[in-house]
């Protein structure tokens, strides 16, 4: 996220104030995907409060990243229906296969990880989202799969460069 | 008035205050561990809960109005149950670390463990994984003690308008931290220690310096010499149980002595200088046509907000050191000289009512050759740490006076202790240079400000000068504000970082009572009223300085030792 990006967003808002804050923080996040360093202390200045507020408002919900998420963004439903279907057990299996906690991204870049609230497709539990499309009946095993496969394709592209 | 009966006694309270409030000035202990009187009740922590008749849940007493017939219970059983319960899910994921911890003994949460009589881990929690932040020169943090009452969020934002900290993360996670959970070092943090000093627990403390005095006090091929703020002899005392307000000056030079520091200086004579000499700058700017107001600069925490937060008025702060470091770039050069030791020989401890001065202490213009001026600051509560750990006992001392060349000072040095104190030093010392003459009345009662912002038109040799007192950082911002509006018109402005002075510094005993504090501050203008030497220009020990060093205030060697320049500073604000 580049600071033009976040001044082009900001400048459609300049008479924002205090209460506005949640609603930038999307607004920005919503330009590449996270919230960087410089990206909250412009709001923070934008809005006139301490970058120590707007993180902490910032760290309050899940819904906000602080990393740039991997060139694979696996998306971990956490909803009832999900829940039922066993997506706590799913959830450890990516945590301990990629070795990231949920808000995380690898340190290669190739995979970040987010458990969310519910993804809408409760009839497919467990679901999991990579990229926005959605695999369902998910099992550590079956996932398991799928990641694999996101490491092939990574290796496809790198070589094809 | 509205009358309310408490534990069966009727009990006359102030329409619409907080029952707390009522129930403290009638010396009820009700525990509380969120409670800033100063502020507003956040309703946080549950502990000062108490039963009153006709409702059916338990009513937190700090943010619960009086009301005409209102019935209360502090003790009932429920309340009771109600605060044990509170205090063991606090304990649940606390490390059993009381004997090694800096709070022991004077720990809130300690004593209400022990108060509620927990004996046992009733819940068991996961513990903390979070790192010390130790990287601060004044302040730690240790995220496993704290029980996240918010207390150190509100008086750092809401006192002190500095937010450097504030909650984060949310559930289990919820810690509190600075923005993107930092090193304080790295933050807007200007090392008060309000923070610290509103802390129920140990999870915030100094960074301390014990370790490097006893190391050097141990260490044959060291001189070590101290010097003493002003607020340090009427404060220490209370950490020996005397009566707050007592003068322990002469014992305690006895006391130094006995540890083994070769010399005792006597930190209120740094606060003559440098009232002399921003006298002279006062004067200068006057005359010169400014920039004004001259805001004063002895409290380093200040300093440090103009240059991260106002740089804008950068220009304004008075080019002069604080007392302490004016002092210490004495001790390494004039005293070196006359004793006829090798500066890098002395070991220069300060002893101060303040964290801020230890960062202070560091800074790089604050020294000569890459040699600190000061080479430790031991906060008050540092000191008697040291005098318990060797065994001196104050109370049993004979009084011994400081030592030449620093030991002489007047009582305008020892009132800038507390806030307005410096303002009445340099005002002193101004009508004598423009006038020739001693003000009529050395007494500005108007400046004497306990809290909040003081102003006084003072008329000096047909000139009138408009000078303001403020303390607390927030008070000081808002100020600041207002001079820039064109709202005040203002010359002087003296600005002290705690709430109160030095006095309520973030370096003095915790735990102290608004009264403790207040007669703090009243034995300083006790000694202002009793003493004969109440200016710094007549202080005998300064006028020998300027005869046989500097010459006159604001000479081409007194700019080199006594002032020094700021600059913005790049911090996360
Ligand atoms: S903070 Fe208080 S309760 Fe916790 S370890 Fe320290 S003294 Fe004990
Ligand atoms: S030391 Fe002062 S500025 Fe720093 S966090 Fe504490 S209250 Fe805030
Ligand atoms: S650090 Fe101290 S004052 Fe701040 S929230 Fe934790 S326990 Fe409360
Ligand atoms: S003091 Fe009343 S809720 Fe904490």
């Amino acid at each position: 996220m580049t600071v033009a990006d976040v001044d082009a967003v900001l400048r459609r808002h300049p008479a924002a104030r205090r209460d506005a804050l949640i609603p930038l923080l999307q607004e920005v996040q919503e330009t590449r995907g996270y919230l960087s360093r410089e990206a909250i202390l412009q709001i923070s200045r934008h809005l006139n409060l301490p970058a120590a507020k707007v993180y902490g408002v910032a760290t309050f919900y899940s819904q906000f990243r602080f990393r740039p998420p991997g060139k694979f963004h696996v998306q971990v439903c956490r909803g009832t229906g999900c829940h039922v279907a066993g997506s706590a057990r799913v959830l450890q299996a990516v945590v301990e296969g990629l070795g990231l906690r949920p808000g995380e991204t690898s340190r290669d870049g190739l995979f970040s990880l987010e458990a969310v609230a519910c993804l809408g497709a409760c009839a497919q539990s467990p679901v999991v989202a990579v990229n926005g499309e959605f695999h369902a009946g998910m099992t550590p095993d079956s996932l398991s799969a799928v990641l694999d496969s996101c490491r092939a394709k990574a290796c496809d592209d790198a070589r094809a460069h | 008035m509205v009358t309310i009966e408490v534990n069966k006694r009727p009990l006359r309270a102030r329409e619409g205050e907080r029952l707390l409030a009522a129930l403290r000035r009638a010396g009820l202990s009700v525990p509380t561990l969120c409670d800033v009187p100063a502020l507003f009740p956040s309703g946080a922590c549950r502990l000062c809960v108490v039963e009153v008749e006709g409702r059916r849940r338990l009513a937190p007493s700090c943010a619960t109005p009086v009301e005409e017939g209102m019935k209360v219970m502090t003790h009932s059983p429920r309340a009771v149950r109600a605060r044990q319960t509170i205090v063991e899910l606090l304990l649940a994921n606390h490390p059993d670390d009381c004997l090694y911890c800096f709070r022991n003994g004077a720990c809130q949460l300690q004593r209400l463990a022990e108060d509620l009589g927990v004996r046992q881990r009733r819940y068991v929690g996961a513990k903390s994984d979070r790192k010390i932040d130790l990287a601060g020169p004044s302040i730690v943090r240790d995220p496993a003690k704290c029980i996240l009452c918010g207390k150190c969020v509100r008086v750092c934002e809401e006192i002190q308008g500095v937010a450097a900290i504030d909650f984060h993360g949310r559930g289990s996670r919820t810690c509190i931290g600075t923005a993107f959970d930092e090193s304080l070092n790295l933050s807007s943090c200007v090392g008060c220690g309000q923070c610290l000093m509103t802390c129920p627990t140990g999870a915030l403390r100094e960074q301390s310096h014990v370790k490097e005095v006893v190391g050097a006090l141990d260490d044959p091929a060291k001189l070590v010499v101290v010097q003493l703020a002003p607020a340090v002899s009427v404060s220490l005392g209370e950490a020996f149980g005397l009566e707050p307000g007592t003068d322990v000056a002469g014992p305690l030079a006895a006391a130094l002595r006995e540890l083994g520091f070769a010399r005792v200086f006597d930190g209120a004579l740094g606060a003559d200088l440098a009232a002399m000499e921003m006298a002279a700058e006062f004067v200068e700017r006057i005359t010169r046509g400014g920039p004004l107001p001259m805001l004063t600069s002895g409290s380093p925490g200040w300093v440090r907000f103009v240059e991260e937060f106002r740089p804008d008025f950068l220009e304004n702060l008075s080019t002069c050191k604080s007392p302490q470091q004016m002092l210490g770039a004495l001790i390494k050069t004039y005293f070196a000289q006359q004793a006829e030791v090798d500066p890098a020989r002395i070991f220069s401890v300060a002893v101060m009512p303040c964290t801020a001065k230890k960062a202070e202490a560091e800074r790089p213009e604050m020294g000569c050759g890459g040699r600190p001026d000061v080479d430790a600051v031991l906060t008050t509560r540092e000191l008697a740490r040291i005098l318990r750990m060797r065994g001196v006992d104050l109370a049993a001392l004979s009084p011994e006076p400081a030592d030449e060349p620093f030991g002489e000072r007047s009582t305008a040095g020892k009132l800038c202790g507390a806030a307005g104190g410096a303002a009445e030093a340099v005002m002193r010392s101004v009508h004598f240079l423009l006038t020739g003459k001693d003000l009529p009345n050395l007494r500005l009662q108007a400046l004497r400000a306990p809290e909040g912002v003081k102003e006084a038109r003072l008329r000096v040799g047909g000139r009138d000068f408009g000078v303001a007192v403020v303390s607390g950082l927030g008070g000081a911002r808002r100020l600041l504000d207002e001079i820039r509006a064109g709202w005040r018109s203002l010359h002087f402005v003296e600005v002290a970082t705690c709430p109160g002075g030095c006095v309520a510094g973030g370096g003095q005993p915790v735990g102290a009572s608004a009264q403790a504090v207040r007669a703090r501050a009243e034995a300083l203008y006790g000694l202002d009223a009793d003493e004969p030497i109440r200016t710094a220009h007549a202080n005998g020990a300064v006028q020998r300085l300027y005869q046989d060093l500097l010459g006159k205030p604001l000479s081409a060697r007194g700019r080199e030792l006594l002032h020094t320049r700021y600059a913005k500073r790049e911090v996360v604000i």
